[in-house]
């Protein structure tokens, strides 16, 4: 009786392989990116320039994950700018809290 | 059973003006998980900021990385820090550890999407089969993070010699093993202080991470989904996984790459 209950009423649909593909493609993407981050610290010299790069490359990998994991690029448009639009606030953050660091810096040593 | 249903069309039982609109095409219960992340994505974007902060406000290690020890004169070079192995005692592997837990949360990201696909097909034993491989790549990631805090903790054979204010407010100088809130072997406080912080806030996010894909695992198995008639808790808690992925990407970065 159970067991009767809890078979699947819903209609199962076929895999869609080009989907699943481009999971895997993503996922192979993403791990060749955090491959070479891997390489370059300890192949380059620390610096303005390796960091720089690092942080491209991360927002590189956010924006696959938001886009192709998270599905946020299939979402209405109105939906997809009012996640991405807000998040213009944290230049301003990043900004004045990089100057508050660097004065501090300039007062301390 | 249609009731019940994920309703993406407009309502008929509402005008325009009366909420019957979607223009945002979601349901109630994943919009209001997208605007959650965005509020925790300021509250984890605060944090790493301020890592950036205090850690513009020091001065970097200027000398070779042969010759590096810790001191709370300077930043410490992460790949010094992070360089043990469990099980490989006294062995120097730099970001390996780190390296192979971050390889462990973007697969079972990758996992989590395979699940949610597998829920759009209504497919029960996909969506089991790859929601338990997601639990199992967020308990092993918990694991992991265990294991460094607790060396992080311990510490070096060696130790470092510092000098600093300890909790009675008096200077001294002493050989200092692993970190604390006070004082820590490998750079001044303020670099445990937000290692343990972020860290530990991103912990506590994978934490409610696996409680939620243990109860989605749990209702798909049972057959929940399908009597409600559709899968969408997978694709919320499929969000969730994804932001916490999505914020280690930016902890993996800072903390111990730059």
């Amino acid at each position: 009786m159970q067991f009767q209950e809890n078979k699947s009423t819903l209609k199962v649909y076929p895999k869609d392989t080009e989907k699943i593909k481009k999971i895997w493609k993503t996922a192979l993407i993403m791990a060749l990116i955090t491959g070479a981050e891997f390489i370059m610290a300890f192949t380059m010299d620390r610096g303005l320039l390796l960091y720089f790069l690092f942080i491209v490359l991360t927002i590189w990998k956010a924006k696959y994950i938001m886009m192709d994991f998270m599905h946020l690029g299939d979402e209405a448009k109105p939906l997809f700018y009012s996640i991405i639009v807000p998040l213009i606030f944290l230049v301003w953050l990043i900004i004045a809290l990089m100057k508050e660091g660097s004065d501090i810096f300039l007062l301390r040593w | 059973m249609s009731a019940q249903s994920t309703t993406i069309e407009v309502s008929s039982k509402r005008g325009t003006w009366g909420g019957g609109n979607e223009p945002f095409k979601a349901s109630y219960g994943k919009l209001m998980m997208w605007f959650f992340l965005l509020s925790d994505i300021f509250t984890f974007a605060a944090f790493l900021i301020t890592y950036v902060a205090i850690r513009v406000s020091y001065p970097a290690y200027e000398g070779s990385l042969e010759a590096f020890s810790g001191s709370n004169e300077y930043w410490p070079v992460p790949e010094l820090v992070f360089e043990a192995l469990p099980f490989l005692h006294g062995v120097h592997a730099p970001l390996v550890f780190v390296g192979i837990m971050t390889f462990i949360l973007i697969s079972s990201s990758v996992t989590m999407v395979l699940a949610v696909e597998a829920g759009h097909r209504n497919d029960r034993d996909d969506v089991v089969k790859w929601m338990l491989w997601t639990l199992f790549g967020g308990i092993t990631f918990l694991g992991c993070q265990a294991w460094e805090w607790s060396h992080f903790i311990h510490g070096t054979e060696a130790g470092t010699v510092m000098t600093y204010v300890n909790d009675l407010n008096r200077v001294v100088t002493e050989t200092v093993f692993g970190a604390n809130l006070i004082v820590n072997e490998y750079g001044p406080a303020s670099f445990a202080n937000l290692f343990f912080f972020i860290t530990g806030f991103h912990g506590f996010h994978v934490t409610i991470g696996v409680f939620l894909l243990f109860l989605c695992f749990y209702q798909a198995a049972v057959g929940e989904y399908d009597r409600r008639g559709h899968y969408e808790m997978v694709e919320k808690i499929g969000l969730y996984w994804h932001f916490v992925d999505l914020v280690w990407v930016f902890v993996f970065t800072l903390f111990y790459l730059i």
